[in-house]
This record gives structure tokens, C-alpha cells and sequence, in this order.
């Protein structure tokens, strides 16, 4: 194989592996997934202390 | 079913306190040397404070002490909060932190002396190195051992992108800091010449990279959303923003070296790549701004979030520019000049600074139990200052950046040179003025900072937070 036939395929290769993650990440399948995750940065982490307190 | 768990937030208070102490001195030795720049009395003919040594000592500050304690705070806190899980090895955890600030102090004292290897980002000599590559794993194990601990199912974003910065970031420095060792305090690379050059510029633009861009892309995409109370604009853009970044900024590096004895097709490689960039680091700032989307009234009252948006406008630009300077054509008109400086902290200071500005404000009250911050207004007296800082500092090495490449190409008919070097420089000085003032501007604004966190921590009791079940 001849340099220009390997950048060729190289290019390609990765213009097909960009497709396929973009769509792996548009799927609808992985819509709710993707959904929650999101949602783990805006879960309130802080603790409601007035309760922990109160706890013998 | 209660988890009893406690977060281990201990260590995320050393590394929060201690960004904004290390922010403020490695801010201060910028401002003395772009003071030296003007006035270059200033270095009293004392070895230890010339801007050959402090230069390093400055860049070494910010990045490392300041930006690095920023990460290590921030990931403890973010790996923590989106895993549900406390820390894995706390006391490696307590390790890392004491680990790094001896390295810093480490740095503080040899780079003055004039100890260096003359790697520009890895001046540090081996003993130090190893030390950080020490640390540096520790810090690797504590991090991706939380991750394994997690309760949830999935990784969060952020995670991603603290996890490819603490992986890189180990590969970089190890590599790049191959080194013989002649004495305690110096040794010679492995590499020579424009191999020598290639690795160190693989490393350096890494650093940049990894460094200052994907590990504050995680502190971007928690704390933006966690401010703004809303989820990132798109979950699904966060994942193709990760792979094309990762993935493109690993060959960007050979920019640094455009007419230099680096190979053509390498410089090349280098070009194209930087040009590439754009696209995934305008994915990234889009994502980001656009969690506003809905919710930009409240731009009008929370001066934290107008220091994030001003810190991804600061991002988009500085990475539109980027990717201009690498093109072989800008570069030669650009390359040596104050133009890279007003690029360099056009990054720094307007996206990694604010970023983590702005993500201290919101993270250093809940680890005190605070609901907000003591003084709102300080933080939008904060704002302003640094944002005009920035602004003038750049906009003045622009200006002078692009006149001293026009005076340094400009040819006479009879193909001699119009203009001595001197001359670029005394034309410089005007600019060197406002850059001075653009800095002390923004160094100001840090000791409002340190002031606010003071009055925010003081008689605070720091607190213990259980570990919820996820939801």
C-alpha cells in the first residue's frame, strides 16, 4: 500500500469513527440515559442538617 | 436505607484556599515582571529577581500552583458529588495535597536560583520531577478509585474530562522530563536537537491542552450547570466535544515550531490539526453558554454566572485565535512576538482564571456551610476589574504584537532591515504600560477575592456531609 492509499484509509477510517459516535450519541435508545446523567450535576448534594441533627 | 458515608471534603478546602493564596502570588510575580519589562531597574541587579528566573517562577505559579490546585480541588469535589461515593483512599487523598505544596514550595525556591532545565512549563529539575510524577499517580489512584467506588451506573462528563487531564497530564511530564542526571541539580534530556524540540512542544501545547483546557472543561461542565440550576444544554454534545477534543489536541503541538529545523510535513501535521481544533472547542463553549438557554435573565443578578459566560467567551475567542496563529502564514508575522503573550492570557486569564473564579465562588460556601457567598457586590466589583484587566492586557499585546512583526519583517529597497530591534522595543513601551496596568488590574481583583473568602469562612464551622443515595 502506497502513502497516499494509507492516508486515505486513514482519513476515512476516522471520518466513519466520528459518524458512528455521533451516532451513538443521538440515538434515541440512550435519550433517558443521557438524560439522567446530565442531571447528576444538579442533584442538590447539600444536606438538609436540620434532620441529621435531630437524629439520636 | 441511610448511607453513612461522609463526603471527604477536607482536602477539596486545603486545595480550594489555596488556589486563591497561590493565585495571588503567582499573579503578583506577573505583575512584577511585566513591571521589569517597563522599568527593568526593577530587578535591583539581583540574580534571584530577573526576569529570566521569575518568568518561570510566574508561569510555574499560575499554572501549577494556582490552576493546578484548582483541579485537584475541584475533581475531589466533582468525582465525589457525581459518583455518590466519598473519596477512595482519603489519607492518599491528604498525601496529594501536602505533596503538591511542597512541590510548589520546591519550585519557589530553585527557579530563583536559577535551577532549571530550560524546558519551557518543565523547568522543574528531576528530583522535583520525580517527586511530582509521585504525586501526580497518587493523585491518579485517589481519583479513578473513586470512580470505580461510584453508586451510579453512569460517569458523568465532567469525570471524562478530569480523567483524560489526570492521564495525560502523567504521560506529558513523564516523558517530556526524561532526563540524565549529572548532579542533584542538573541533568540533560534523553533527546537532542529538533526531537528534543518535537517532544517538548508535544508537551507543551499539552499542557495547554490538558492542562488549562480539558481539566477546566470538567470544572465547566459541573459547575455551570450546578449554578445556573439547570443541566447542560446537551448531554449527547458533551460526548463528541470529549472524543474530538481528546483527540485532536494530542497532534496540535508542532505549531510551536513553524519555520524552525522540525520536518515541513511535521509543521504541517501541526497546522492542520490546530485548525481542526475550532471545531471541537467552539462544541465545548457552545454546550456550555448555552445551559443558560431559558435562564439568561439571570445574568442580570448573579455575577458568578456572568463570570462563566465571560470566562467560555474568552474561551470561544481565545480558541478561534489560536487555531489563526498556527496557520504557517499569520504565524510568521506572529511568532516571537507579544501577540503569543496576549494570546497565552487571553487563555489564562479570561477563561482558566475566571472559570475558576467563578467556580470557587460557588464551591467555597457549601464546603462552609454557607448558603452564598459573604458580599455579592465584591464579587461583581470582582468581576469588572478583572474583566477590563483582561481586556486591556490583551487588546495592548495585540497591538503591540502585530507592529513589532510588521517592524521586524519591513525590508529597505536595498534589502537591509528599517528597523534596528531597539527600535521595535522602545515602540513597545506604551504597550508594556497598559499591560502592566491590565495585570495589576486583575491581580486586584484576586485580593478581593481572598478578602471575600476570608469573611466567608471565618467562624464557620466546616461541615460533614453524608453521602446521599442516588436518586
Amino acid at each position: 500500500m502506497d502513502l497516499v492509499t494509507f492516508r486515505s484509509a486513514v482519513l476515512v477510517i476516522l471520518f466513519i469513527t466520528f459518524c458512528v459516535m455521533v451516532f451513538w450519541a443521538w440515538s434515541p435508545k440512550r435519550k433517558q440515559e443521557f438524560e439522567e446523567a446530565a442531571n447528576l450535576a444538579v442533584e442538590d448534594d447539600l444536606p438538609n442538617t436540620e434532620s441529621e441533627e435531630t437524629q439520636p | 436505607m441511610s448511607n453513612q458515608e461522609t463526603y471527604d471534603d477536607k482536602v477539596v478546602r486545603q486545595f480550594a484556599v489555596m488556589t486563591v493564596v497561590w493565585g495571588i502570588v503567582g499573579m503578583l510575580v506577573g505583575v512584577v515582571i511585566a513591571a521589569q519589562m517597563l522599568f527593568p531597574v526593577l530587578n535591583f541587579d539581583i540574580p534571584w529577581l530577573t526576569f529570566s528566573r521569575l518568568r518561570p517562577l510566574h508561569t510555574n505559579a499560575v499554572i501549577f500552583a494556582f490552576g493546578g490546585s484548582a483541579l485537584m480541588g475541584t475533581s475531589y469535589y466533582v468525582v465525589q458529588r457525581t459518583c455518590h461515593a466519598g473519596l477512595f483512599m482519603p489519607k492518599l487523598a491528604a498525601f496529594t495535597f501536602w505533596g503538591w505544596m511542597l512541590i510548589i514550595v520546591a519550585a519557589a525556591i530553585t527557579l530563583p536560583l536559577g535551577i532549571t532545565q530550560g524546558k519551557e512549563y518543565a523547568e522543574l529539575e528531576w528530583p522535583i520531577d520525580i517527586a511530582i510524577a509521585v504525586v501526580w499517580i497518587s493523585y491518579a489512584v485517589v481519583f479513578f478509585g473513586t470512580i470505580v467506588k461510584r453508586k451510579v451506573k453512569h460517569i458523568y462528563v465532567a469525570n471524562w474530562f478530569y480523567g483524560a487531564f489526570i492521564i495525560t497530564v502523567a504521560v506529558l511530564h513523564i516523558f517530556n522530563n526524561l532526563a540524565i542526571p549529572v548532579t542533584w541539580t542538573k541533568s540533560y534530556p534523553i533527546y537532542s536537537g529538533a526531537v528534543d524540540a518535537m517532544v517538548q512542544w508535544w508537551y507543551g501545547h499539552n499542557a495547554v491542552g490538558f492542562f488549562l483546557t480539558a481539566g477546566f472543561l470538567g470544572m465547566m461542565y459541573y459547575f455551570v450547570p450546578k449554578r445556573a440550576e439547570r443541566p447542560v444544554y446537551s448531554y449527547r454534545l458533551s460526548i463528541v466535544h470529549f472524543w474530538a477534543l481528546i483527540s485532536t489536541y494530542m497532534w496540535a503541538g508542532p505549531h510551536h515550531l513553524h519555520y524552525t529545523s522540525l520536518p515541513d510535513w511535521i509543521q504541517s501535521v501541526g497546522m492542520v490539526f490546530s485548525l481542526i481544533l475550532l471545531a471541537p472547542s467552539w462544541g465545548g463553549m457552545i454546550n456550555g453558554m448555552m445551559t443558560l438557554s431559558g435562564a439568561w435573565h439571570k445574568l442580570r443578578t448573579d455575577p458568578v454566572l456572568k463570570m462563566m459566560i465571560v470566562a467560555l467567551s474568552f474561551y470561544g475567542m481565545s480558541t478561534f485565535e489560536g487555531p489563526m496563529m498556527a496557520i504557517k502564514t499569520v504565524n510568521a508575522l506572529s511568532h516571537y512576538t507579544d501577540w503569543t503573550i496576549g494570546h497565552v492570557h487571553s487563555g489564562a486569564l479570561g477563561w482558566v482564571a475566571m472559570m475558576t473564579m467563578g467556580s470557587l465562588y460557588v464551591l467555597i460556601p457549601r464546603l462552609y456551610g454557607k448558603k452564598d457567598m459573604y458580599s455579592i457586590k465584591l464579587i461583581d466589583v470582582h468581576f469588572w476589574i478583572s474583566t477590563i484587566g483582561v481586556v486591556l492586557y490583551i487588546a495592548s499585546m495585540w497591538i503591540a504584537g502585530v507592529m513589532q512583526g510588521l517592524m521586524w519583517r519591513a525590508f529597505n529597497a536595498d534589502g537591509t532591515l528599517t528597523y534596528t530591534f531597539i527600535e521595535s522595543l522602545s515602540a513597545t513601551y506604551p504597550y508594556y504600560a497598559i499591560r502592566l496596568l491590565g495585570g495589576a488590574m486583575f491581580l486586584t481583583g484576586m485580593c478581593i477575592m481572598a478578602y471575600n473568602v476570608y469573611k466567608t469562612i471565618k467562624g464557620s464551622q466546616p461541615v460533614s456531609i453524608v453521602v446521599p443515595d442516588p436518586a
